[in-house]
């Protein structure tokens, strides 16, 4: 059993990033059905503490199959293993500083060197769903990928980008979008510390594929709390409840639930506008390891969705150390059909800690002043 | 009697002083006077629920007249509001309010001169200026509902405001790893009444806009005691050696929000003080002018 925590601050929050591997019992394989312990209301129990970290990327890698057998799996989970490895070694003092504009990477930080790979969690496992390896989060399409944009889509993102309204990434090439740098609200939320950056925030729900990757669940009869380490991003989800009219919007949706046997279905509409255009820069696609492991392209198709976004996600226990997280998006204005992807929530016993983002955020005044002396030195 | 004995747990009155002990014996006059509350299935009264204080305790936590302003400078004839508040007009004046403490707080000496500097410069020291994490007990009486979520394995509060929200230990995790905003919050129940031990909390907080502070030896024991259906009497007593000089305490209901539709919507004010903070930095500042 691999157990292996690391502690890492950042600005002033406690980012706390784990990779677990436990052994989860499979539903459906067993004889007698699961069943879940269940709280005084006789709904099953959702309740803890959940590591969200896996290697199976949200979309499934050019010419990979859908199920990995046990043989091939251990051989690529070695093959990252050695990779995490490699990278967490100490780094010499007397190192150069890296070449100007970067290495070429395409790590964190702008490729001028972040992070080592001890500092990060992009996990150490594939999901195993239904005593399936998988290579996907995205199940339907069957293909494992998300659905083609429609033509309207299209030309939406590119006008966007066009007026210099959205940047397509943070990391990559970023200071030749038009504007990127002129103020304050052109930055990435993440940057801002309004969201947990990347995939985190949702919903739906994905792996940061990077750190920090716990998530927490309280259940009452009445309300659900979703609580996200990343920026304490806590959904609350309201049972039984109506959503609140279009016009007002919220960070990570209006979130109202109710349950349908067993399972909690959670529907989630009126997401922010910024939160609609921060999608563009999402691009929950990569898998940071997968990415070099496994020869696939990072995608950027998550991305740009409408102000009709629409996302129904379903929990179920399926072992007292495990969830199955289920969603479908749905954005006809976006995508030429549903998808839907699924994978396991293992149970941890790990802490989750205070992620104060905001409260020391020099980044993102220090990149601001440093735009605008670079605007000083440019006249 | 007996209600006393087990209010005194032999754990907080270790190694404490008199004065400690004087605080944990104060009559609990709020108590529930017969009031039997609705119960989980584990038998704890249940404090899930939307609450939000409705008191002046966030203007300045004492006892307090009405002021023309938060900041506020010399007048010809005594204080009129400072230059930046000056437009807000009676919108920004401080509401008179009875306070949440008994009397004067017991400020070290040299702590009461850091609390009137505070004051004087509000507007550049207040952390809610900049929507920073509110700390506890702050995060209680902010004027904004925050939501108990209370299971017999879970507890957590989801503040509105700012989106803070604590996770609350059922079982002690040990000391806390590293100081923060919202502190380490370890709940146990002494009968009927929930007490929320709170430390590890970091100096950066305040208690009020009327620069009331404390260091990061704050110990802060909040009790949340269900006295009607509709209200929760709260406690925190405050310990804090390095500003004062003896443990004090506030005492203040909480109601719950009556609105058939009550809930937290979203308050994520780290965006509603860009400008403020990075306002100067736009490749066009806005100026002072609109």
């Amino acid at each position: 059993m691999k157990h292996r925590w690391i502690v890492v601050t950042m600005m002033s929050g406690l980012v706390l990033a784990l990779s677990i591997a436990e052994p989860i019992p499979v539903a459906g394989q067993g004889a007698k059905p699961y069943s879940p312990k269940r709280m005084a209301d006789g709904h099953p129990d959702l309740q803890g503490t959940y590591d969200l970290a896996t290697l199976t990327p949200l979309e499934r890698p050019a010419g990979m199959k859908a199920v990995l057998t046990r043989e091939e799996v251990a051989k690529l989970e070695r093959a990252v293993k050695t990779q995490v490895d490699e990278g967490a070694k100490p780094i010499s003092g007397e190192r150069a500083a890296p070449p100007q504009g970067g290495d070429g990477s395409a790590g964190a930080a702008g490729n001028v060197g972040g992070y080592n790979t001890f500092w990060l969690d992009p996990g150490s496992t594939f999901t195993v769903v239904n005593g399936e390896i998988r290579t996907s989060i995205i199940v339907d399409p069957p293909d494992g990928r998300i659905p083609q944009m429609t033509p309207a889509a299209r030309q939406r993102i590119a006008a966007r980008l066009l007026a210099g309204a959205g940047q397509p990434n943070n990391d990559r090439g970023l200071e030749t979008a038009p504007g990127a740098y002129d103020d304050p609200e052109r930055r990435p939320l993440g940057e801002r510390c309004l969201l947990g950056f990347g995939s985190t925030a949702g919903p739906p729900a994905l792996p940061n594929y990077f750190y920090n990757n716990l998530h927490k669940i309280v259940q009452t009869p009445t309300t659900i709390l979703i609580l996200n380490e990343m920026v304490h991003d806590a959904r609350v989800v309201r049972m039984n409840a109506e959503h609140l009219p279009k016009h007002i919007r919220k960070w990570m949706g209006d979130s109202v639930g109710r349950w349908e046997g067993d399972t909690l279905v959670v529907d989630t509409t009126n997401f922010n506008a910024d939160q609609i255009r921060y999608a563009v820069q999402a691009a929950p696609g990569r898998g940071l390891f997968m990415v070099e492991s496994l020869g696939a392209k990072p995608q950027d198709r998550l991305q740009g969705p409408s102000q009709d976004l629409h996302v129904i996600e379903r929990f179920t226990r399926v072992a007292d150390n495990a969830l199955l997280y289920r969603f479908t998006v749905e954005d006809p204005g976006t995508w030429v059909a549903p998808f839907t992807g699924e994978f396991t929530w293992p149970a941890t016993n790990e802490q989750i800690f205070e992620y104060a983002c905001h409260e020391a955020n020099y980044a993102l005044e220090n990149i601001l002043r440093g735009a605008r002396q670079r605007d000083a030195t440019a006249k | 009697m007996l209600k006393l004995a087990r209010n005194i747990l032999p754990a907080f009155v270790a190694g404490l002083a008199g004065a400690w002990l004087a605080i944990a014996m104060w009559p609990v006059t709020t108590d529930a006077q017969g009031y039997r509350p609705p119960r989980l299935a584990d038998g704890h009264p249940d404090l899930n629920g939307i609450w939000q204080a409705m008191n002046e305790a966030n203007y300045d936590i004492q006892m307090h007249a009405a002021r023309p302003a938060l900041a506020l400078r010399d007048g010809p004839y005594g204080p009129v509001p400072d230059a930046p508040v000056l437009a807000l007009g009676a919108v920004g004046a401080v509401p008179p309010g009875v306070g949440v403490v008994d009397g004067e707080l017991p400020y070290r000496p040299e702590a009461l001169k850091t609390k009137q500097e505070n004051q004087r410069q509000w507007l550049s020291r207040d952390p809610e200026i900049k929507c920073y994490l509110p700390g506890v007990p702050r995060a209680t009486y902010m004027p904004y509902p925050f939501q108990i979520l209370q299971s017999s394995s879970q507890l957590m509060i989801a503040y509105q405001y700012a989106g803070a929200i604590r996770d609350i230990h059922l079982k002690n995790p040990g000391a806390a790893p590293v100081d923060s905003w919202m502190g380490q919050s370890v709940a146990k129940w002494e009968g009927d009444t929930l007490v929320v031990d709170v430390t590890g909390l970091n100096d950066s907080t305040w208690f009020d806009r009327a620069g009331n502070f404390h260091s990061d030896a704050l110990h802060v024991v909040e009790r949340y005691t269900r006295t009607s259906a509709d209200v929760i009497t709260y406690e925190a007593t405050i310990e804090d050696p390095n500003v004062f000089t003896r443990p004090w305490k506030m005492t203040m209901p909480l109601y719950r929000r009556q609105e058939r539709n009550a809930q937290l919507m979203d308050f994520k004010c780290v965006e509603f003080v860009e400008e403020l903070m990075y306002g100067q930095l736009r490749k066009k500042p806005l100026g002072t002018k609109n």
